[in-house]
């Protein structure tokens, strides 16, 4: 059974936003229980889709006393490298099987803190690694919009969770594109927040330098609710900023007036297609208020291989801790995958060859940092496809070392650059009920401007399955 | 000397690395206690950062990075304004991250310098690192099993590295005993060497005499845990490449340890090529960003050294400079004997007297002793021991008494029969009676007489 375009069902409290639950529950006209009680069936019928890797069976017991908080005691779900004290977090691969974190992470912490409750982890690429949940060592999940094809990674299950409304909203981690893409291509909304505002503690490291914990939910609302909960400065993240946590939820609906938006990788030849595809849609930005027009940008192929050097190089350093001295599962149980990056990583970093590849990638990040900060002098946002085209089958990745760095290629020039990024459903395809995503991106610590801009598209378009909520 | 013999064709190329843990509160990246040496058990100040689980992310110990540069200024070092830490990898079960956060390119200090009985021992740099974890290898149930204990595991270490300019065994031994005395003044370390908390290894090799270059090969001698083994390491390993050199072999490049019994250094493993630790910085943790009125701000608070102070002692309070040298331990107590010296010299006692009842009369040397105190304590061990003012009033109405012709002489202007008369009240009280005392009451009584 997959998942049709409308998403919203007056009787299933699961297929709510969380903004309406939130204000049923205050107007009492829902209980915690009829909630819970949906998302456990939709659970239930979703089984097949391989969404959780574990479950709190005790979820709503938690919700005791969360009610009057902003998150209310709502079911969020939670990508399974998210450390989360007692309840098993593997980030998909076997060498954590049997793995109990006995602290928790900063980001659940305050989700925990904020009302919301755990109500499972879900799939991800083994340790991130990915952008199709394929490599995961506990089996693929499954796109909900159509099984027959893939759902994106690393966060796959997230994506997954929200679009088959098993849950209100859930965690993701993006390192380049992990929470864009898989948002995208299950035609679900993930905010990607600046480098540096949701704290990386407890997170299972993937790349260091970019690894940035966020939200995917189903509209901007929610994402902007979720993110208002979960970011800050944290004293256990040095690479956190101190400074204050817009009140996103208060900038939504400022709209997009007189802003510029400048159009990226509309003028790269592979990819005329897609963008042909939304060329209709775009113009809705002028129809706001806003002034669009394509930019020359540095060539995000660039950015593959910038990203494929830094990100080898900090995985290798990062997982040498999985050496088998304390993770009983120890550096026999990686997968192929992880494999291949800890010895490219090895590789970039040798004494002789470091210069040569580790360097330069380091320069031509610059390059890129300085790419951005001249658009940005002249736009107030960017926009762009999220991914090349639509999700791929069930199975693409075999024998494709670099899927995840082709399907990400459009977010790594903003990843390796710490920059802010949204993506919002822009498009479905009737027959295949498989989204293209938009790429909405913003300054550095300016995610106000893009959730503006991803409200105003949202509520003037239809291709978010949940706005007719209401 | 020992080093070198006067007519060696060769003479000695060293250069000393010093692992100095800190006695900062907490380690170095988390907010665990720094004591692995008073820990009730193993593993009991551990948690998700230096354990280095999933997740566990660093944060700089500020009070580590200030005492680093205090005491890179106070070795002459100069400071990079620009600074961070690097990824060093290599695989040891005692490192629990894979790899150890340390500096590679940009150390927090660098050209510096310790002078020495035997000339100037350059410092190369000065950087700041993390300790491993503990190895315990035990026979559990027959079975012989490691052990690995995590109390240590993160500790502030920093390494002081010399230039190979250490021109003998001695100069090494001095070089690291005045390096281990400023580090213990400076109150950032402890340097037990016997728990690790101060660990020598040296470089050693020979080449010609008068020869410019650097030797092609160079032997490190690592597991040195007093400064009488870094000298008897180096001595020896000397004479046994001095033998190597005369059969026209060069010494392999390799890490000898110390083997303190036979007073050997032996193989453990060779080093034919520098060995790849992949550094690469930190992505966990911001550069370091310091500005030079920082730097002015930590030189300013440096105390006075202890080759300053002792000097001061000797042009102010005549203090010999072995006596000084001996009261020298930490910055507290040398600001505090300033005090207890000032005090003496007003009460007119002699502070050298006084330098020297600490170190040879037991006098506690304890700066949690107020000064005024310790004054007292010392003129009260000095000073004859007060009587009761009744007892000796009668002894002496007594005595008077007794010899009342003698008194009449004195009477009649025969004043040198005082002596007469406190020679014989002293047979009478303790000898450590106070004099002063005993002249002051008779002289009242005389008085009186009249």
């Amino acid at each position: 059974m997959s998942i049709p375009h409308k998403n919203y069902h007056k009787d299933q409290p699961n297929t709510w936003t969380l903004a309406k639950t939130r204000k049923a529950l205050t107007n009492k006209e829902i209980t915690l229980e009829e909630i819970y009680k949906a998302v456990d069936k939709a659970i239930a019928q979703t089984k097949n889709l391989n969404i959780y890797l574990a479950r709190d069976n005790q979820a709503l017991t938690k919700t005791h006393q969360r009610t009057n908080l902003p998150l209310a005691g709502l079911p969020i779900a939670v990508k399974d490298n998210f450390c989360t004290k007692g309840l098993i977090t593997t980030a998909s691969s076997n060498v954590l099987k049997k793995f109990i974190p006995p602290f928790e992470s900063t980001v659940t912490t305050k989700l925990q803190q904020a009302g919301g409750v755990i109500t499972g982890k879900t799939n991800l690429d083994a340790w991130a690694h990915g952008s199709s949940t394929e490599t995961s060592d506990f089996g693929r999940t499954l796109n909900p919009r159509n099984l027959d094809y893939l759902p994106g990674g690393s966060s796959g299950g997230s994506a997954a969770a929200v679009a088959a409304d098993t849950c209100l909203a859930a965690i993701g981690s993006e390192t380049a594109g992990s929470i864009r893409q898989p948002a995208a291509w299950c035609g679900v909304v993930g905010l990607k927040p600046t480098y540096g505002r949701c704290s990386r503690f407890g997170v299972v490291a993937m790349a260091s330098s970019t690894d940035s914990p966020g939200p995917i939910a189903k509209t901007v609302e929610d994402a902007c609710i979720v993110f208002e909960q979960i970011a800050g400065f944290d004293p256990y993240d040095s690479t956190t900023a101190n400074k204050s946590v817009p009140k996103l939820t208060e900038e939504l609906n400022k709209g997009i007036k007189n802003l510029k938006i400048g159009l990226l990788y509309s003028d790269i030849k592979e990819l005329q297609s897609s963008y042909k595809l939304i060329e209709k849609e775009l113009a809705v930005f002028e129809r706001l208020g806003a002034k669009i027009e394509p930019v020359k940008a540095l060539d995000p192929h660039y950015a593959i291989g910038v990203y494929t050097i830094v990100q080898r190089a900090e995985v290798s350093s990062n997982l040498a801790r999985y050496a088998g001295v304390r993770y009983d599962l120890g550096r026999t149980q990686f997968g192929a995958e992880a494999k291949r990056r800890i010895m490219l990583g090895t590789f970039t970093l040798a004494k002789g060859y470091a210069d040569k590849y580790y360097l330069t990638a380091q320069k031509v990040r610059t390059l890129f940092k300085k790419d951005f900060d001249q658009l940005f002098a002249k736009y107030d946002l960017l926009v762009s496809l999220t991914s090349p085209g639509f999700a791929k089958k069930v199975g693409a990745t075999e024998g494709q070392a670099m899927f995840g760095e082709l399907e990400d290629m459009l977010l790594e020039p903003s990843s390796i650059t710490g920059l802010p990024g949204l993506n919002v459903p822009c498009y479905r395809n009737p027959q295949t009920n498989l989204y293209l995503g938009l790429n909405i991106i913003a300054p550095m610590w300016r995610e106000d401007l893009m959730i503006r801009a991803g409200h105003a598209f949202e509520q003037a378009t239809d291709w978010n399955s949940w706005r007719n909520d209401q | 000397m020992i080093t070198t013999t006067k007519n060696s064709k060769y003479e000695l190329v060293c250069g000393l690395e010093v692992h100095a843990e800190l006695k900062t509160a907490s380690k170095m990246f988390c907010g665990c206690v720094n004591n692995p040496f008073g820990a009730p058990k193993p593993n009991v100040y551990t948690c998700p950062v230096c354990l280095g689980m999933p997740g566990g992310l660093p944060v700089i110990n500020k009070k580590a990075v200030e005492w680093t540069i205090q005491l890179g200024l106070a070795l002459h070092c100069q400071i990079n304004l620009f600074s961070h830490f690097d990824r060093k990898h290599y695989f040891y079960p005692d490192l629990p991250k894979g790899y150890q956060i340390s500096q590679y390119d940009q150390p927090f200090c660098y050209g510096g310098y310790i002078d020495t009985s035997e000339g100037r021992v350059k410092i190369t740099r000065i950087h700041l690192e993390e300790d491993t974890a503990k190895l315990l290898h035990e026979i559990v149930d027959e079975q012989k099993i490691s052990l690995i204990d995590f109390n240590r595991s993160g500790v502030p270490l920093v390494e002081i590295v010399t230039e190979p300019n250490i021109k003998s065994a001695k100069q090494a031994s001095e070089y690291g005993k005045t390096l281990r005395q400023l580090i213990r003044y400076l109150e950032i370390g402890d340097c037990n060497m016997e728990q690790g908390g101060m660990r020598l290894e040296a470089n050693v090799s020979l080449r010609p005499v008068g020869s410019n270059h650097l030797p092609s090969y160079k032997v490190e001698i690592k597991n040195i845990n007093s400064f009488r083994f870094l000298e008897q390491a180096i001595v020896f390993e000397v004479e046994r490449q001095t033998t190597l050199l005369n059969d026209n072999k060069i010494p392999t490049q390799e890490t000898r340890g110390f083997d303190a019994v036979k007073n050997i250094t032996f193989s453990q493993r060779s080093k034919e090529s520098a060995e790849d630790y992949r550094y690469f910085p930190d992505p966990d943790l911001p550069p370091l960003v310091f500005n030079d009125s920082q730097i002015e701000m930590w030189r300013n608070e440096l105390p006075k050294l202890p080759k300053q102070v002792v000097e001061h002692w000797q042009t102010k309070f005549d203090i010999s400079v072995s006596l000084g040298q001996q009261l020298i331990k930490t910055k507290t107590q040398s600001s505090w004997l300033d005090q207890v010296f000032e005090l003496a010299q007003k009460a007119k006692i002699s502070p050298a007297k006084l330098a020297n009842a600490f170190i040879n009369k037991k006098l506690p040397l304890d700066s949690a002793i107020l000064p005024q105190t310790i004054i007292d304590q010392f003129s009260k061990n000095n000073q004859t021991t007060a009587i009761e003012e009744d007892q000796l009033t009668q002894l002496i109405t007594d005595l008077l008494n007794k010899h009342s012709s003698e008194l009449a002489r004195y009477k009649a202007g025969e004043t040198k029969l005082l002596g007469f008369f406190i020679g014989q009240i002293k047979r009478q009280v303790p000898p450590s009676t106070n004099i002063s005392q005993i002249n002051q009451e008779l002289l009242k009584q005389l008085d009186r007489k009249t």
